[in-house]
């Protein structure tokens, strides 16, 4: 990583500052999340480092409470992390001439928030790798040290706080800002109502049910505007 | 041993996913309908997430608890101020507030 250090990577790492503060709640909760249903400490910060995936740690940890198989969890974050796709696809631009033992740490380190510091860097960015390193780089350290200082107190934190309920609440500030067009306001829609009618399900399958017929719907509808135009 | 499987398995997953187009696919591209159903991924696994938790509670439907409305206000917080940090004090604060006066 020596040679990548360069004036690019800091300012991609400075450009990245301002989103700390929100990912700090988050890392905490994906921390202690696990440790509540029965991750050891040490368990829980593995997870995030090898998982690293703060939506997909939340569902798994959910998923676990409710005893369901492993194949099933590791099924839900496949669909939880397919937005990883999406940016992996979209970035891939500025990734020419990068060799591919580079090329996989740093798709290691592609998460929703250095991906949109990356997109939206400077015109004036000379050398968009670095940029884009030197912003995950400052994202993995402040969630790996999130989570580990939440998987450090998760275990003293009073059973009747209702902490759970910071586990949806996380996704709804994730959520609200992805709803900025109706198609995606009717897709929401949809999954949610979907989600909620099949919530007898068992082993939460009501997320993988709910999604696949946001998804559906939403494909019929874009469908649908392509043909009006 | 199975938390050890599902971290792994987690692991394996995210990496797969990451890695899909920078490394695995190289410079080969997805298909336009692949890209454009990711695109719909967000919005149906984040509302298919939390839809049911503000509206079910130890499995028990509740169409007018707590969670119902601390989930909207901390809605309404995201939504105007693209906080994290606020919408959960807001969120959870109500949820204390509504458990301190009894109404669960």
């Amino acid at each position: 990583m020596g040679r990548s250090l360069s004036p690019a990577f800091w300012r991609g790492f400075r450009d990245f500052a301002p989103l700390i503060p929100g990912v700090i709640p988050f890392s905490m909760v994906a921390g202690i999340a696990a440790v509540k249903v029965g991750f050891t400490p040490g368990q829980s910060i593995a997870f995030s480092l090898i998982g690293y995936a703060g939506s997909a740690q939340l569902v798994a940890s959910q998923m676990f409470a409710s005893h369901a198989p492993t194949l099933l969890i590791v099924l839900s974050t496949l669909i939880v992390n397919l937005r990883f796709a999406m940016y992996s696809a979209s970035i891939l631009p500025l990734f020419g001439g990068v060799s591919l033992a580079r090329r996989w740490p740093l798709a290691y380190g592609l998460t929703d928030q250095s991906y949109a510091v990356t997109m939206g860097r400077p015109e004036s960015e000379t050398d968009p790798v670095s940029y884009y390193a030197g912003s995950s780089a400052l994202m993995w350290l402040v969630w790996q040290s999130g989570t580990a200082i939440g998987a450090l107190l998760g275990a003293s934190i009073p059973a009747s706080w209702p902490l759970d309920f910071a586990v949806p609440l996380s996704f709804v500030a994730l959520l609200l800002p992805v709803l900025r067009t109706r198609p995606q306001l009717f897709v929401a829609a949809v999954s949610a109502l979907v989600a909620i009618l099949a919530h007898g399900l068992p082993f939460r399958l009501n997320l993988i049910v709910g999604a696949a017929c946001g998804i559906v719907a939403g494909l019929l509808v874009q469908r649908q505007q392509e043909k009006k135009t | 041993m199975k938390i050890w499987l599902v971290i792994v398995g987690v692991g394996l997953v995210s990496l797969f996913l990451r890695s899909s187009s920078l490394v695995l696919l190289r410079n080969r591209k997805l298909p336009e309908s692949v890209t454009s159903s990711l695109g719909l991924v967000p919005a149906a696994v984040l509302s298919a997430l939390v839809a049911p938790e503000l509206l079910f509670h130890n499995g028990q439907f509740q169409p007018f608890g707590p969670r119902l409305v601390a989930g909207i206000v901390a809605g309404l917080v995201a939504w105007k101020t693209r906080n994290v940090l606020w919408t959960l004090v807001v969120g959870l604060g109500l949820l204390f507030v509504a458990q301190a006066i009894g109404w669960n």
